[in-house]
């Protein structure tokens, strides 16, 4: 540890690089024009909606469709001019988790290590490390066939790390599990991320500010959205509100004063009574976090006022999900 | 090569795991040698050769080759496993050499399976061995190349059966060209449409073979159709991705 610490250099090894990056089927534009950086230790959240271009992303970085133009890096080396040498560094977990239902799951992780060039003994302690990481042991002799669609969607995944790769492209790797096998994996995404550059997309926003270090959120091709989850969050439209309820002599009558703090914006859904005022209020700006709360909390007390609730809106991933990607759908 | 010889085990693997191999070598093995004995009347003709059982392997063919080989690439594109071979550090080229060679190990099995027939002309009599030889030759050549027009169909479609039809028409087309029906009707009003018939009918070679003339031409045309069936799967491959 102390080794890895005195060398950050290591820790910020630019692990995928894609540069404008497009793609077109026929007329349509998939992905338009889209760069972006994922370091060693970083797990990339890749965030959109339905058809964003999140798959087809995925599937040019792996090699597996020709970009129409751009340029993808993985570890240094061009995936356009060497397939093979980029391809080896790489681990993908497609979307639907595709296997070969004929193969048991050993048989099946085997022939995946040997694609991956281990043999021998090497090929062995692969395939029983993926096994028991991937908690595949009660099924390893199993055909993939009749294997649940956790144990599939797990025997996928262990083929993408069978090779300890530096980089791990996962397509929707929690798609049809039930929580606790969402769990598991989650798990071993946060863990494996310590040392590798991972990007896995998802539909579950909650699973992003689990176990990313970063969410990029892309629509209609396009990075709309990049930071870490609570940067995102914060630039919700609700993040920083504060909600109220005051109550005390002349409460009724304090949505005046509260505008007229420092660091407040509009009020919106203001619910007057005989001593009583809620509402929220929102800050004049989104930087000047927790100082709309110091402000509320010190005019009730200066007036001796109650105040009975007081919420202040961290911002929610998905209020952000939603404004950034709904304007130009329907 | 070492892909080459992975991608070929685990297709052996998969066609000898399940029974459609099994039943295909039998079927191909019986129909041969029945037909042979029913309608080649093998007995009656009194006569120590195999060129009726060798003329009769293009008409099985026509049917057996698209048999063996549309699960190829319909099977991989069916349950999506195309994604994850060619996201492997491996060259498309590769995965379709080692799919093609384990579909002849098929091929070569269902020969093997005939050799009842070649103990029987021996037997009965003292044939022409190099004959024999030519007329097996022959056979797995053009057996080969069904399956190759199979894996080229099969790369483009989903649909094993889609395949199947498809391909089983175009070798029922490839046999028929150099039929003698078939020559005997167009010589008359366009002989080189007849020449170019034989020269690309699987029948035509293969009746030469069976017997005993290998000529230089069926090899090569033989081999060439193969490779360009193979280096088009990888055509269709590419622009299905793109």
């Amino acid at each position: 540890m102390t080794n890895r610490q005195s060398r950050p250099s290591f820790q910020l090894a630019r692990m995928i690089e894609i540069h404008h990056l497009s793609k077109h089927f026929g007329p349509k534009v998939a992905v338009d024009n889209l760069s972006l950086t994922v370091q060693k230790g970083q797990v990339l959240g890749f965030l959109g909606p339905n058809g964003a271009g999140k798959s087809t992303t995925m599937r040019m970085i792996t090699g597996y469709l020709p970009p129409s133009a751009g340029s993808i890096t993985i570890g240094g080396v061009d995936m356009l001019d060497n397939p093979n040498t980029a391809k080896a560094k790489i681990g993908y977990l497609p979307e639907s988790a595709p296997l070969y239902a004929d193969m048991t799951v050993a048989g099946f992780l085997s022939f995946a290590a040997e694609l991956r060039g281990l043999s021998g003994a090497a090929k062995k302690a692969a395939v029983e490390k993926a096994i028991t990481t991937c908690f595949l042991e009660k099924v390893r002799s199993q055909s993939i066939d009749t294997l649940s669609k956790g144990y599939r969607h797990r025997t996928c995944l262990a083929q993408a790390i069978i090779h300890d790769p530096e980089v791990l492209i996962l397509d929707e790797p929690t798609d049809g599990l039930d929580p606790n096998q969402k769990d598991v994996v989650r798990n071993l995404i946060k863990e494996m991320g310590k040392t590798k550059a991972i990007i896995f997309s998802t539909h579950i926003l909650e699973e992003v500010e689990a176990c990313c270090t970063r969410a990029v959120i892309i629509d209609q091709g396009k990075v709309v959205a990049d930071g870490t989850p609570d940067e995102l969050k914060r630039r919700a439209l609700r993040a920083g509100s504060v909600h109220v309820k005051i109550t005390g002599p002349g409460a009724a009558s304090l949505a005046g004063d509260l505008a007229r703090l420092g660091h407040a914006g509009r009020i919106e859904d203001p619910v007057t009574a005989d001593d009583s005022f809620q509402g929220t209020v929102y800050p004049k700006a989104k930087t000047a976090t927790g100082a709309l709360t110091t402000e509320i909390y010190d005019l009730c007390r200066n007036r001796n006022l109650t105040l009975s609730e007081l919420h202040e809106e961290p911002g929610r991933l998905d209020d952000m999900f939603r404004e950034l990607t709904s304007q130009n759908q329907v | 090569m070492r892909h080459i010889s992975i991608i070929f085990k685990r297709e052996l693997a998969a066609y000898f795991n399940n029974p459609l191999a099994y039943v295909l070598i039998i079927i191909f093995s019986v129909l041969s040698m029945g037909l042979t004995f029913v309608i080649g009347k093998f007995l009656d003709l009194n006569d120590a050769s195999l060129t009726n059982f060798f003329l009769f392997h293009p008409w099985i063919y026509m049917i057996f080759g698209p048999a063996i080989g549309m699960r190829l690439w319909s099977e991989e594109h069916r349950m999506g496993t195309t994604e994850l071979l060619l996201t492997m550090p491996i060259s498309p080229w590769e995965a379709i050499v080692g799919k093609f060679l384990a579909a002849c190990v098929v091929l070569a099995a269902a020969l093997l399976s005939t050799i009842p027939i070649v103990v029987t002309v021996y037997i009965l009599g003292s044939p022409d061995g190099q004959m024999i030889f030519s007329g097996y030759l022959g056979s797995f050549l053009i057996g080969a190349a069904t399956i190759a027009i199979t894996c080229a169909i099969s790369a483009l479609t989903r649909s094993q059966i889609s395949c199947l039809l498809i391909s089983v028409f175009i070798c029922f087309l490839l046999v028929l060209a150099g039929f003698p029906s078939v020559a005997d009707f167009l010589r008359p009003t366009a002989p080189w449409l007849a020449d170019l018939g034989n020269a690309i009918s699987l029948w035509w070679h293969q009746s030469e073979m069976a017997r005993g003339l290998v000529r230089l031409q069926s090899l090569a045309y033989l081999t060439t159709l193969i490779a360009f069936c193979l280096y088009l799967t990888s055509v269709i491959i590419r622009s299905k991705r793109a």
